[in-house]
C-alpha cells in the first residue's frame, strides 16, 4: 500500500518511465484518486488469488494419469487438484459416446469433414454453387460414415451415436435449416397478405412463448402420435426438428429487425425497375438487412449451438450428456467437474470461432459497402 | 399493320382521367386529368404537400389510385400485376433521394435490372451500362459504391440506372432538391440533353430555368388539384389563377 502511494506521488514529477504513455494511462484509469486506488488494489488482490487458485487446481496440483484402475490419488487431492486422468481415460467416450470402439475413426473423420466444410464456407471466393456441391458431398459422406452398411463399413444403428458428432450435426443442420426458415417467417410477418402474416405471427409468438425443453419433450412424445401408423421417425431427427422450429422463431425476429431498417426508397427503386418480389428481396433487401443484423444473428447461432445440449433430457447422448455419463462408473464418481471443464473448452472453441468469424465478415462488408 | 402502327404512335403515352385518391379521409388527388403525348415534357410544380409526388407515383403504380383511369402506353393500371409489370418496364423513375443500392457497385446498380428483368446477357448489359455512364459523364466511377460518390454523381448514376431499362417515359420527382447548389447544374444538364433527344418526361421540379428550357407544358398543382396548365412562356408571363401567382411570386421573388 505505502509503496503504491509513494509511486503515485512520484508520478507527476519524475521523468522516464513515469511519463511514458503506459504510465499515464495506468494513472489516469487505475489510480486517478484515492477510492479508485482502493478499488483497483482490492480487485487486483482477488483476481490474482483466483488466478493462482485456478492454476494450482488445473495445472500445478493436477493428476494427469493413474496407475491401473485406482483413483485413490485423485480422491486424496479432490478440491486441490484436478483429476485429468479421467479425461485421459474417458475422452473417447465423451467425444464419441457409445459408438463401437473399433469404429471410432468414423466419427473422428466426421468431425474432420465438418471442420473442413466450415472452413471452406468461410472463404468468400467459394461462395457460389460449388459450395452447395461440396456441402452435399460432405453430408453424403457424413451419412455413410455414421451409418455405414455400405463399402464394407459395419452398420451402426442410430441409438449408438453420441458425443461431439451429435452436437455438431444438431447445430449444423439446426443453423442451416432454421436460418432460411427464419428468413421466410420474417418476410411472411411483413407480408401484405393477411393470412400469411397471421400464420407467421402466430407461429413466432407461439414458439417463442415455450421453453425449448418442452418443445423437445413434445417432439419426442407427441410427434409420433400425429404420424400415420407404421411411420416412425427416430429420436434424433425429432430433436433436430424441434431445434430447427425453435431457432427459426428467434431468427425470424432478428431478421425482421434488419428488414425494418431498410429505407422505403430501396423497395421503391426496386419496384420502379420492375424487379419481382423475390428478386427485390433476394438482391436488394436481404443482403442489406442481413448485413445489419450479423451480430444478433451470430448471437442466436451461438445460443443454438449450446442449446443443442438440452437434448440430454430426452436421452440423446450429445457431447454434454456423454460427459455427464462418463463419470457414472463408481471409480470416477465425483469427478464430473473435470468432465464439464473438458467439454466446456470444446463448446468454447466452436462458439468463439463463430464470434471471431462474424467480426471478420462484418469488417470485410463494412469496407466494401462504405457509406 | 401500318394503320395500327400509326394508331400506336398517335395515342398518348400517359393518360390520367378523373383520377382520385385518398389517404384515409384525406383527399390527396382530386379529379386529375392529364395527357402526355409522345416526346412531350411536362413540368409539375406546386407547394409542398400538394400531391405532386403522389400523382407521378401513381403513373408507375408506386401508389394506387382509387377512382378514375390511368393508362400508360395503352396499358391501363389496375390491380392486374401483369399490367403493372408491363408499365414498369416502360417507365423509369428518378427519386429525390437517389435510392441507389448501397451494397452494389455502380456497375451492378446499372446492370441488375437489365439482367434480371430484361434477361439481357451480362456482357451486353455491362456494355450498355458503360454507354449510359458515359452519357451522364461519369464512366470512371463504374467500380465505386454509391456511398463513395457525391450527391450529383449519385443522381446521375440513378438516371443512368433508369435509362439502362430503355424506358419510353421518364418520371423525375424533385431530382435536384436534395443536392448541394453547385451540383444542381450537372444533373439538369443531363436531363436537358435527355429532353432534347425526345424522351417523354414528367418532372416534378421547382427549377424554373429547366422548365423554360425544355417544358412543353407547365402544370401547377395545389391541394390535390391541377390548378393551371400552360406552355412555359405563358405560364410565367400570364398566370391566370391567384394561387399560381402567389406561388410564382414566392419561388421567383428572390
Ligand atoms: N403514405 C401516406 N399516407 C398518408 N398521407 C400521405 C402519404 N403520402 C403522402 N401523404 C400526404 O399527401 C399529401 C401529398 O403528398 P405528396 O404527394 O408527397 O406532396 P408533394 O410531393 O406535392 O409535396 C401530403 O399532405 C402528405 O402528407
Ligand atoms: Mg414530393
Amino acid at each position: 500500500m505505502s509503496d503504491a502511494a509513494a509511486t503515485l506521488k512520484s508520478l507527476p514529477q519524475s521523468g522516464g518511465f513515469n511519463n511514458s504513455p503506459l504510465a499515464q494511462w495506468v494513472k489516469a484509469n487505475l489510480f486517478p484518486n484515492w477510492w479508485s486506488t482502493v478499488i483497483t488494489l482490492v480487485l487486483t488482490y482477488f483476481i490474482l488469488k483466483f488466478l493462482f487458485g485456478a492454476l494450482s487446481w488445473s495445472l500445478f496440483n493436477a493428476v494427469w494419469s493413474i496407475e491401473g484402475t485406482d483413483t485413490e490419488v485423485c480422491r486424496e487431492l479432490k478440491g486441490i487438484g484436478a483429476c485429468w486422468a479421467l479425461i485421459a481415460e474417458k475422452h473417447r467416450f465423451i467425444l464419441f459416446g457409445t459408438y463401437p470402439f473399433q469404429e471410432h475413426w468414423r466419427p473422428a473423420l466426421l468431425i474432420v469433414v465438418f471442420l473442413v466444410l466450415y472452413g471452406l464456407s468461410t472463404v468468400r471466393a467459394l461462395w457460389n454453387y460449388w459450395l452447395g456441391v461440396v456441402w452435399a458431398a460432405g453430408l453424403l459422406s457424413i451419412g455413410i460414415l455414421m451409418w455405414g452398411g455400405v463399402f464394407g463399413l459395419r452398420f451402426v444403428e442410430q441409438e449408438r451415436w453420441g458425443g461431439l458428432p451429435i452436437t455438431l450435426m444438431l447445430a449444423t443442420f439446426g443453423i442451416a435449416l432454421a436460418f432460411p426458415l427464419g428468413i421466410l417467417l420474417a418476410l411472411g410477418r411483413r407480408s401484405d397478405m393477411p393470412a400469411i402474416k397471421a400464420i407467421c405471427v402466430a407461429y413466432i409468438e407461439l414458439i417463442r412463448g415455450v421453453p425449448l425443453i418442452s418443445l423437445l419433450f413434445m417432439a419426442s412424445v407427441m410427434l409420433p402420435l400425429f404420424l400415420p401408423e407404421g411411420l416412425t421417425i427416430d429420436k434424433l431427427l425429432r430433436a433436430q426438428i424441434a431445434i430447427i422450429l425453435f431457432a427459426a422463431a428467434y431468427l425470424a425476429e432478428v431478421v425482421r429487425g434488419g428488414l425494418q431498417a431498410i429505407p422505403k426508397g430501396q423497395y421503391e427503386a426496386a419496384d420502379a425497375l420492375g424487379l419481382s418480389y423475390w428478386k427485390k428481396t433476394g438482391f436488394i433487401v436481404l443482403p442489406q438487412a442481413l448485413k445489419i443484423v450479423i451480430p444478433p444473428l451470430v448471437n442466436t447461432f451461438i445460443g443454438l449451438f449450446k442449446d443443442t445440449s438440452l437434448v440430454l433430457i430426452i436421452g440423446i447422448y450429445d457431447l454434454l450428456n456423454a460427459a455427464k455419463t462418463s463419470t457414472i462408473e463408481p471409480k470416477w464418481q465425483g469427478f464430473s467437474i473435470e468432465a464439464y471443464v473438458f467439454v466446456s473448452i470444446i463448446y468454447f472453441v466452436f462458439c468463439f470461432a463463430m464470434s471471431k468469424y462474424s467480426q471478420k465478415i462484418e469488417a470485410e462488408l463494412s469496407h466494401t459497402h462504405k457509406h | 399493320m401500318s394503320a395500327t402502327a400509326t394508331a400506336a404512335d398517335s395515342r398518348p403515352m400517359i393518360e390520367l382521367r378523373n383520377v382520385n385518391k385518398w389517404y384515409g379521409e384525406f383527399h390527396v388527388l382530386r379529379d386529375i386529368n392529364l395527357t402526355v403525348e409522345r416526346g412531350q415534357k411536362i413540368v409539375v410544380c406546386g407547394p409542398s404537400g400538394s400531391g405532386k409526388s403522389t400523382m407521378i407515383r401513381c403513373i408507375n403504380r408506386l401508389e394506387e389510385h382509387q377512382q378514375g383511369h390511368i393508362i400508360v402506353e395503352g396499358t391501363e393500371l389496375t390491380g392486374d400485376l401483369r399490367n403493372i409489370d408491363t408499365v414498369r418496364r416502360e417507365v423509369g423513375m428518378v427519386f429525390q433521394q437517389f435510392n441507389l443500392f448501397p451494397h452494389l457497385t455502380v456497375l451492378e446498380n446499372l446492370t441488375l435490372a437489365p439482367i434480371w428483368v430484361r434477361k439481357m446477357p451480362k456482357k451486353e448489359a455491362e456494355e450498355m451500362a458503360m454507354y449510359f455512364l458515359g452519357r451522364v459523364k461519369i464512366p470512371e466511377q463504374v467500380h465505386k459504391y454509391p456511398g463513395q460518390l457525391s450527391g450529383g454523381q449519385q443522381q446521375r448514376v440513378a438516371i443512368a440506372r433508369s435509362l439502362c431499362m430503355k424506358p419510353k417515359i421518364m418520371l423525375f420527382d424533385e431530382p435536384t432538391s436534395a443536392l448541394d447548389p453547385e451540383m444542381v447544374k450537372e444533373v439538369l444538364d443531363v436531363m436537358i440533353e435527355l429532353a432534347r433527344e425526345g424522351m417523354t418526361m414528367v418532372c416534378v421540379t421547382h427549377e424554373m430555368g429547366f422548365a423554360r428550357a425544355v417544358a412543353d407544358s407547365v402544370i401547377f398543382m395545389d391541394k390535390g388539384e391541377i390548378v393551371e396548365s400552360a406552355p412555359p412562356t405563358e405560364f410565367f408571363a400570364n398566370p391566370k389563377s391567384d394561387r399560381t401567382k402567389l406561388f410564382l411570386s414566392q419561388i421567383l421573388g428572390h
